[in-house]
């Protein structure tokens, strides 16, 4: 029984190998190997599918590697949440930009910087120009000379960007136990993980496993790399109140707007890229389509022409070449 | 298919204004139908459908 499956799976190997030899040979019909036409094709074709076998094959390992660190790497992969964005065509809830803001306000900004956003950048996404408005003139800068020369504090303007906790790193070092806690403006894009890692992070602590030595100052975040975090648990139930009463501010509700916030501070133009998936499909299909069909339509008096070999003409003129150039 | 090549399509001064024209009100379309489309989907994440509340 065996040997009859092992002989027809030879045979059928065969007849596979007999049939790919012919087809790469056959399409140019069985050439002599001496024909310098054939064995040129032949060899590109050769190197062209070497490379190819190659650069597949270094492909395949490099994400080998890449997956088996991913595997064994030093923190905890964050759960994938079912963000309302992050569908094909979906947009940023703005509503929850707009509680994230507050939450980063009233929690985050007295040590994190979000130094790339304005509070013009407010206005049109989660805020009327009267509201942020209100909220920059909430804020005192440090402005530049005036006629006198002197320095001056002036209350906030929409053009002013988010201020700065700490005048420099080493300030911000020194108040976090030498942990400078980042600037969060791309902070979403910057770490892998985006903003399910994000969110992980600020619901995830919790006790660390027996025998993990702690530093003091430090507090144990799974989703850290390393486990050990500067920053503590910031987000509990109720840390923010919400003006809106319908939404109830739990540890992950809050956790949920400030990192929809922090995605909308990372990708501001997120809508628009998202709108312009509509119109490029839309578009494309119709360009394709027509460009199409033009390449066919220019192409079908070659793509129909038909070629005779009529051997009485060939010879003909054969013999007028020859009777014009006498060698 | 004759009217249209005679009135537009054969000289290449008229040619040219027809693709700016069409290209100009395809280009339209596909706007307001991307919006539409786009807002349909997003009922109530963008500003424009939470500014009411705050204005």
């Amino acid at each position: 029984m065996r040997l009859d499956m092992a002989s027809k799976l030879l045979n059928f190997g065969s007849k596979f190998f007999k049939s790919s030899k012919n087809f790469f040979n056959g399409a140019y019909g069985k050439r002599s190997s001496s024909s310098i036409n054939a064995r040129k094709w032949t060899g590109t074709r050769q190197k062209l599918l070497t490379f190819g076998a190659l650069t597949g094959a270094t492909g395949l390992l490099m994400y080998a590697m890449d997956a088996s660190v991913d595997a064994s790497s030093d923190s905890v992969h964050p759960a994938k949440q079912q963000w309302p964005h992050k569908g094909f065509l979906s947009a940023i809830d703005k509503e929850s930009v707009r509680r994230g803001y507050q939450v980063y306000k009233e929690v985050c900004s007295s040590c994190h910087s979000l130094q790339y956003i304005a509070y013009r950048n407010l206005v049109g996404v989660c805020m009327t120009e009267a509201e942020a408005k209100a909220e920059a003139e909430g804020i005192t800068v440090h402005d530049g000379p005036d006629e006198e020369g002197n320095y001056y504090d002036r209350p906030g303007k929409l053009s002013d960007y988010f201020p700065m906790p700490y005048p420099n790193e080493e300030a911000g070092r020194a108040a976090n136990n030498g942990a400078y806690p980042p600037d969060l403006s791309y902070i979403v894009s910057a770490r892998k993980g985006g903003e399910d890692y994000v969110f992980a992070l600020l619901t995830g602590y919790c006790d660390p496993p027996a025998g993990f030595a702690l530093r003091d100052g430090l507090y144990f975040n799974p989703y850290f790399s390393g486990g050990a975090i500067a920053m503590g648990q910031l987000i509990s139930n109720e840390s923010v109140s919400y003006a809106d009463e319908d939404v109830a501010p739990s540890a992950s509700q809050i956790a949920k707007d400030v990192t929809t916030f922090l995605c909308w501070t990372s990708e501001p133009e997120y809508d628009i890229r998202k709108i312009l998936v509509i119109k490029v499909f839309v578009i494309s299909a119709f360009l394709i389509g027509i460009t199409y069909y033009i390449k066919r339509l220019k192409w079908s008096a070659l793509k129909s022409r038909k070629i005779f070999y009529l051997p009485e003409i060939q010879e003909k003129a054969k013999k007028a070449a020859e009777d014009n150039c006498p060698k | 298919m004759k009217v249209i090549y005679n009135s537009l399509f054969k000289r290449t001064s008229t040619y040219a204004v027809a693709i700016m024209a069409s290209a100009f009100f395809f280009e339209r379309a596909i706007d307001v139908t991307s919006n539409l489309i786009f807002d349909s989907i997003n009922k109530g994440k963008q500003w424009k459908d939470i500014k009411g509340k705050y204005e």
